[in-house]
């Protein structure tokens, strides 16, 4: 993860000097010099907060030391902002292509009504600030080699990650790009369209790219559930004003297309089901601004909070972390999605299970001592069995 | 005999105890709920203070045989030392600044700069002390296995050294804190209850020894090259004058007269609001400016401390306000006075109780089976409150 780790040398220096600053590691003296010499917790220095589409902003970010640069378009980062002397974390796209030039992190982050972290990244937060970052990661990036045929389906603040896709093939020429990309992007409105601009210059600059912008507000929401559902709220409103306008009618050959889609929960479940009904399951990419913890069951048990004096009983699908919550315990927490590694904990004993997988992580022997207990992310873990975290 | 009814020693119903539990509780919801920007900034810039003064006395040893700098050298990193074990250590480890959510300020990661491992601290004080407050036979900082501090204890002839163990105590304090949570009455007794248990908690401590004193007597000493031996002379003046310090103002929190030992037939059911009255009646405050209080990690406020170990220290000033204002209330004893006073008052009874004292004896029982004198003897607060409605 460290740049400096990797070094050899470095790492030989840090380990004597550590010798010297214990039980402090040397970072916690460099930052009263400089707040981005770090590498204990990842830490950037916002440059610059530009303010977009109506209710977003666009932050640059000079990350401090340990960053390594080597993230793949799609993938996304974590931000820590403090507000009222509390951290929050929340997780966003990059947007720009890994370069090393310029050494910039660049995200694009929308206003949530009832987000007041991210409300506090659009309007609250001011160049200087340091903010703590956590490293990139999904999976949702392009292939090597590209396929042929491409479609981005986004909808909302879920272009972003397209848009480091899209900035990174344009940036390539030729053959190492993408010749056919069909965008369809969807927003309420005009205003608040992200980088519309940006996506009609592409569209330009490349003749097998094509870019749909639809504004929902006046052209309807594009359907992709198969049909009207009767009853639904959506069905009355796609029989409304507008016509309804499927996938087919945008995209005829959508079904020839390796797609990567982005945007609210709600149109990539639809978006699923009609991929799975097409039985092209595989040519989907979705991205989830959310961990899905659908990837194991956990068998559930009693959890002891050893330091707190706390028992609980929990089923398989309760996070650690929410139990702890659940119990009136100070628990730490951040992007509550397996990314960021703020609420890890100490298990002394038993073990847990992580249910985006389904790994199982266990404390062999009675681990009385710190030789024997590992460091698990309670917001992605539930009891496997009896356990006993130490917070 | 100690106390075993707190209910009835201090002359309370069992209503007007639940209704103190009540107002305690509510004392802590409102830090709770108002933490904010502020505290996070006092914390920080203690750790700020903390290290520069660190820095500083560390440089100033590079002049170490010229008396003025040894001198200067000393107090630095002796007060550096005090402050990092007292206000930020004890109390980052208790979770005061959990609610950060910050890794690098929390109990689950912190490390202090003495010689005991932070793991066994926190069960040792944190949960026996905290939880078992007072209690004979189950708190060990009852005399910390060695001392006679109450006539509750059985006298032995080994006590007669009482003074100078006490002394011993004072000047090697890390060390004595470094193996408290050591079953040294099994090892006395020769019949450790796990061995294997202390064979690793002996190693986690030796480990931490080799660190602290490789970097204190070695590793800086030979920095300063030719001046090692005025160094390390330094370097000794400054543990030594955390050890003495940390020692008078720990002994100021349970030892001087006023602070009561308890059964533990007190447990059995004890309530929550019973559980405030032995924090209370258990512990003792003395008086002092805003320095001393910070140099003394807060523990000035120790009434505060135990019935609110995990809220930010920084707040106690204005939880001590409500606290005597409910002590009033419910005519409880505040046991505080200054520094000096208090410290006197501990040393004496570890004096006195080198002896078998029969009159000390006899008066401390006459004291708990009597209870807590009233002006009212026998009304207590509900009950003035229903002659007050009556009339």
């Amino acid at each position: 993860m460290t740049a400096i780790g990797d070094w050899p040398l470095a790492r030989r220096v840090r380990a004597a000097a550590t010798r010297f600053t214990t039980p402090l590691l040397p970072d916690d003296y460099l930052t009263l010099f400089n707040p981005l010499w770090s590498v204990r917790e990842l830490r950037g220095r916002v440059v610059s907060v530009t303010p977009e589409a109506e209710d977003a902003a666009t932050l640059v970010v000079e990350p401090g030391w340990g960053w390594t640069f080597e993230h793949t378009a799609g993938q996304y980062i974590g931000i820590g902002v403090e507000i009222e002397g509390r951290f929050h974390w929340r997780s966003y796209s990059l947007t720009t292509p890994p370069a090393r030039d310029g050494r910039r992190l660049v995200v694009t982050v929308r206003a949530m009504p009832e987000g007041f972290a991210s409300r506090h990244l659009v309007h609250g937060i001011a160049p200087g600030t340091i903010v703590r970052l956590a490293p990139p990661q999904g999976e949702f990036v392009l292939p090597d080699p590209l396929p042929g045929k491409v479609l981005m389906l986004t909808a909302g603040s879920g272009i972003t990650p397209i848009m480091a896709m899209l900035r990174t093939l344009d940036r390539r020429h030729g053959a190492g790009s993408l010749a056919d990309v069909t965008v369809v992007h969807s927003a309420p409105d005009a205003e608040r369209a992200l980088f519309a601009d940006e996506l009609e210059l592409l569209a330009r600059r490349h003749p097998g790219w094509r870019v749909v912008q639809r504004h929902t507000a006046t052209d309807g929401r594009l359907e992709l559930a198969p049909g009207p559902r009767e009853g639904s709220p959506r069905a009355d409103r796609a029989t409304g004003s507008s016509p309804r306008v499927g996938l087919d009618d945008v995209v005829p050959d959508w079904r020839e297309r390796r797609t990567w889609a982005c945007g609210p929960a709600a149109m990539l479940d639809d978006a699923e089901k009609l991929w799975a009904d097409a039985g092209l399951t595989e040519a989907l990419h979705l991205e989830r601004f959310s961990a899905d913890l659908s990837g194991g069951e956990a068998e559930g048990g009693t959890i002891t909070f050893a330091r707190s004096g706390k028992t609980v009983e929990v089923d398989g699908a309760t996070t650690v972390l929410a139990a702890g919550e659940d119990a009136g315990i100070p628990m730490p927490f951040g992007c509550r999605m397996g990314i960021c590694h703020t609420c890890v904990a100490p298990l002394r004993t038993g073990a847990v299970r992580d249910l985006r997988d389904g790994t199982e992580h266990r404390v062999a022997g009675e681990g009385a001592t710190d030789s024997s207990h590992i460091a698990v992310q309670t917001c992605v873990t539930a009891a496997a069995g009896d356990c006993v975290i130490d917070l | 005999m100690a106390i075993s009814d707190i209910t009835e020693f201090a002359h309370l119903t069992e209503a007007d105890v639940e209704a103190l539990g009540e107002e305690f509780d509510q004392i802590r919801r409102d830090v709770e709920a108002s933490r904010g920007e502020a505290d996070a900034e006092y914390i920080r810039s203690i750790i700020r203070t903390q290290r520069r003064l660190n820095i500083a006395g560390r440089v100033a040893l590079f002049g170490s045989p010229i008396p003025p700098l040894w001198m200067a050298g000393a107090a630095l990193l002796g007060v550096a030392k005090i402050l990092e074990n007292m206000e930020i250590g004890h109390n980052v480890m208790h979770g005061q600044w959990d609610w950060m959510n910050d890794p690098e300020i929390h109990s689950a990661t912190w490390e202090w700069d003495n010689v005991c491992p932070a793991e066994q601290w926190k069960h040792s004080h944190n949960y026996l002390h905290h939880t078992y407050t007072n209690v004979l036979g189950k708190d060990k900082d009852v005399g910390y296995e060695i001392l006679r501090v109450t006539s509750d204890q059985k006298w032995n002839p080994v006590n007669l050294g009482q003074p100078v163990f006490n002394t011993l105590l004072m000047l090697l304090f890390q060390h004595g804190v470094a193996i408290h949570d050591l079953d040294i009455e099994g090892l006395l007794r020769r019949d450790i209850e796990d061995p294997e248990e202390f064979k690793a908690k002996l190693e986690q401590v030796g480990r931490k020894m080799r660190h602290q004193m490789g970097k204190d007597y070695i590793l800086f000493p030979l920095l300063t090259g030719p001046f090692f031996l005025t160094t390390l002379t330094a370097n000794m003046a400054a543990n030594l004058i955390r050890n003495v310090w940390s020692y008078a103002i720990i002994f100021c929190g349970h030892f001087p007269d006023g602070a009561e030992v308890f059964t533990e037939s007190q447990l059995e059911d004890e309530t929550s609001g019973e559980w405030y009255l032995r924090q209370l009646l258990g512990s003792a405050n003395f008086t002092g400016g805003r320095l001393m209080h910070v140099m003394s990690g807060s523990l000035g406020y120790q009434i505060e401390h135990h019935l609110f170990p995990d809220l930010p220290s920084n707040r106690y000033p204005e939880i001590a306000e409500r606290v005597t204002a409910i002590c009033e209330k419910y005519d409880l004893p505040y046991t505080t006075g200054s520094f000096p006073k208090q410290f006197w008052k501990s040393i004496r009874t570890i004096w006195r109780l080198a002896l078998p004292n029969k009159k000390f004896a006899a008066e401390q029982q006459a004291h708990e089976a009597e209870g807590l004198r009233r002006e009212n003897a026998t009304t207590t607060p509900s009950a003035e409150a229903a002659a007050r409605v009556a009339a």
